[in-house]
């Protein structure tokens, strides 16, 4: 029935936490990462990064939107989860989230409004029909978009986005410490292990807006703007060195200190997550993106648009396997520890169909791409890059810099 | 007469809205006690039984492992009583085998519910066997509370740790949150599960199901706050342990002659 290893206590045979619980961490890193992207233009000024703002703070959103499914879908009763918002229990670290995620998402739509504002009054003022409707209920009744209306929302946009910063990283910190507060698991109870996350979020959040951005670009057919993938791939780097140094860090220190658990983490990291621990997560997730990053940072001058592109996102993608890896491995390798750490239980494998299925998790992923397809179609986020192209069209200054 | 169980129950259904409303406003400024009361009687369907006093009880278990033989009537008694479902135990025995030159080996088939078969690995060089039930320890710290995201899971003032099945959502983080593998998601209910210490025998004065089955007197079941009680002697005068002390969850189950090994 379970094949098991060791002596695992008689009720801890099920890995309870799911698939789901392995998406929720993953969704949330991404809306965190992306949205320190948007942030390096608001708040720090990475003039750089100015083609992929808009789109990066859209793409924030729209993972925020189905952030709270997979945990819904797990829930064995999921209309009582309204309780956490209720009579919350302070001393849990889950009973916080509904408060986190509702803070957040009020900051984030409210930061989105006032970037699209603008945009937003314009086509109302434009289109016809069903799309004016739209418009103008966006619009929430505030059509002033004169110079100093404008400056106006510039600075509250740069205000949001600087306390949209510690929200982000509190948002996935906190996440981390779901985990991390437990101490029933060796695996989980670090002190590290909401920092990790929080490093590991921004490298999904960037990694994902490198891949998207230049998808969206050949969609469009718009030139990749160089300057703003080199920009990411340079953060990206660090983060990733940083991210890194912490989960090997933790192991490291494991291992020397050679305290109880560190036999059956041995065991769990050698046998059963052989392949997704040191195959996909270390080796494949962290040795090939740095050398790839590496090598795009360092020979960035003599390296042709096709292949720094091409480089860049076979690294984002990379990583973003990388840290979907982390997150099973986090998740899914604590719970194959007994808490007898005699034994082990045996592997999970997700179900194809289901409400906890493989199938429901692509459905989740595939929900924000359908809003960014939705968001384009009402606010075009690419304006800037489309008027790049021209210009560059124009000055037929086609080959240096830019490509397509 | 329908006219008055109707009022009655109208009576009934706005005095219990009130109550739980102010308990839950007020719960928010003094989380700990009151929602453990209000939720325990809630727990009770038409209350507590007549005379009983959840203030007036801490209850404590002891465990005597130098008497228990793994016979597994203690995982049957509860099974029966507490309608537990199949591949899960609110209790369970284990079993450790070691010697000089050989591992420790623990097992513990089914929960021990049918007793313990040979061991596979045979008893060649073992020195020590014994047998170890197992249940909730009831903590007083107990990592389970602490985590509950709206306290569905309680300490009540007579020193149990109860869930209530009403508010439950089934989140499963008390079942990663116990160090003890005491809990676990009632796979029927959808809601967290565990050994209540049989709540509705205790305060009705009866003793839990697997203390009455032990044929042994293995286990023994006691009030600390009755000077006179038996359990509350041995916890007082003799050396006892409790499960993975270095988790400092304060268990309110003790063991006489705890091994070293005992995970
Ligand atoms: S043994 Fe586990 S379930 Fe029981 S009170 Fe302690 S932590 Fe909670
Ligand atoms: S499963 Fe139920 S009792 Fe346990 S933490 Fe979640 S809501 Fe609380
Ligand atoms: S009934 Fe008593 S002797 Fe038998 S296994 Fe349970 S505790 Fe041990």
């Amino acid at each position: 029935m379970h094949e098991v290893l060791g002596y695992v206590f008689p009720n801890d045979l099920h890995i309870l936490w799911s698939l789901m619980i392995v998406l929720y961490p993953y969704v949330t890193g991404l809306v965190a990462g992306a949205f320190i992207v948007s942030s390096l233009y608001h708040v720090f000024e990475f003039e750089s990064l100015k083609p992929i703002a808009r789109f990066a703070l859209i793409a924030s959103l729209a993972f925020l939107l189905v952030a709270t499914w997979p945990l819904l879908l797990h829930l064995g009763h999921p209309l009582r989860g309204i309780n956490v918002m209720i009579t919350p229990n302070f001393t849990s670290a889950m009973a916080g989230f509904g408060y986190f995620y509702g803070g957040y998402m009020i900051i984030l739509l409210f930061e989105v409004w006032l970037v699209y504002r603008k945009d937003i009054v314009t086509y109302a003022r434009r289109s016809r029909g069903l799309k004016q409707w739209i418009y103008k209920l966006l619009a929430l009744g505030v059509y002033d978009i004169s110079e100093e209306a404008q400056q106006i929302d510039r600075r509250a946009v740069k205000f949001l986005a600087a306390i949209g910063i510690p929200a982000a990283f509190l948002l996935h910190g906190y996440v981390g410490f779901l985990f991390g507060a437990l101490k029933s698991n060796p695996w989980w109870s670090t002190p590290l292990m909401p920092i990790i996350f929080i490093f590991s979020a921004v490298v999904s959040g960037i990694a994902a807006l490198i891949v998207m951005y230049q998808v969206a670009m050949k969609l469009k057919g718009l030139v990749i703007d160089r300057a703003c993938i080199g920009t990411m791939v340079r953060w990206l780097w660090l983060f990733l060195i940083i991210t890194a140094s912490l989960e090997m860090l933790e192991i490291i220190t494991l291992a020397y200190e050679k305290a109880e658990e560190w036999e059956i983490i041995r065991q769990l990291l050698t046998g059963p997550l052989a392949l997704s621990y040191i195959g996909i997560q270390m080796i494949m997730g962290v040795l090939i993106p740095f050398i790839l990053l590496m090598i795009i940072v360092l020979l960035d001058r003599n390296m042709g648009d096709k292949v720094a592109n091409t480089l860049s996102f076979t690294a984002a993608s990379l990583l973003l396997i990388q840290v979907f890896a982390m997150r099973w491995n986090v998740v899914i390798g604590g719970q194959m520890i007994s808490k007898s750490l005699a034994g082990m239980r045996q592997a999970y494998r997700p179900e194809l169909f289901g409400r906890e299925s493989i199938t429901t998790a692509i459905f989740i992923m595939i929900v924000p791409i359908v809003f960014i397809f939705v968001a384009e179609w009402l606010l075009p986020m690419f304006k800037f890059s489309e008027e790049q192209t021209r210009k560059l069209k124009e000055t037929a200054d086609y080959s240096k810099g830019y490509t397509e | 007469m329908k006219d008055l169980s109707r009022r009655s129950f109208l009576r009934a259904a706005i005095g219990v809205t009130i109550v739980g409303a102010t308990s839950s406003v007020i719960s928010l400024f003094a989380p700990g006690k009151l929602k453990a009361a209000s939720a325990a009687t809630d727990m009770q369907p038409g209350g507590f039984p007549d005379g009983y006093d959840p203030f007036a009880h801490l209850f404590s278990y002891v465990i005597d492992l130098k008497k228990c033989i793994g016979c597994g009537s203690c995982v049957r008694a509860c099974k029966k009583e507490n309608d537990v479902p199949d591949e899960f135990y609110r209790t369970w025995v284990e079993r450790y085998q070691k010697g000089r030159d050989r591992p420790v080996e623990i097992d513990s088939p089914d929960g021990g519910l049918y007793g313990f078969p040979s061991s596979t690995a045979g008893t060649e060089g073992v020195s020590k066997a014994y047998y170890v039930p197992k249940m909730c320890n009831h903590c007083a710290q107990t990592p389970c509370v602490q985590v509950c995201p709206f306290s569905a899971t309680y300490l009540s003032p007579d020193g149990l740790v109860l869930v209530d099945g009403e508010r439950c959502m089934g989140c499963g983080y008390c079942v990663q949150a116990c160090p003890y593998a005491s809990r676990f998601l009632n796979p029927r209910t959808k809601t967290a599960d565990k050994c209540t210490w049989c709540y509705h025998r205790i305060s009705r004065g009866l003793r839990p199901a697997c203390v009455q089955a032990c044929p042994t007197g293995t286990r023994m079941f006691g009030d600390v706050k009755d000077p006179y009680d038996p359990v509350r002697h041995i916890i007082d005068t003799e050396r006892i342990g409790v499960l993975q002390p270095q988790m400092l969850t304060k268990p309110k189950c003790y063991y006489i002659g705890l091994d070293k090994e005992v995970r």
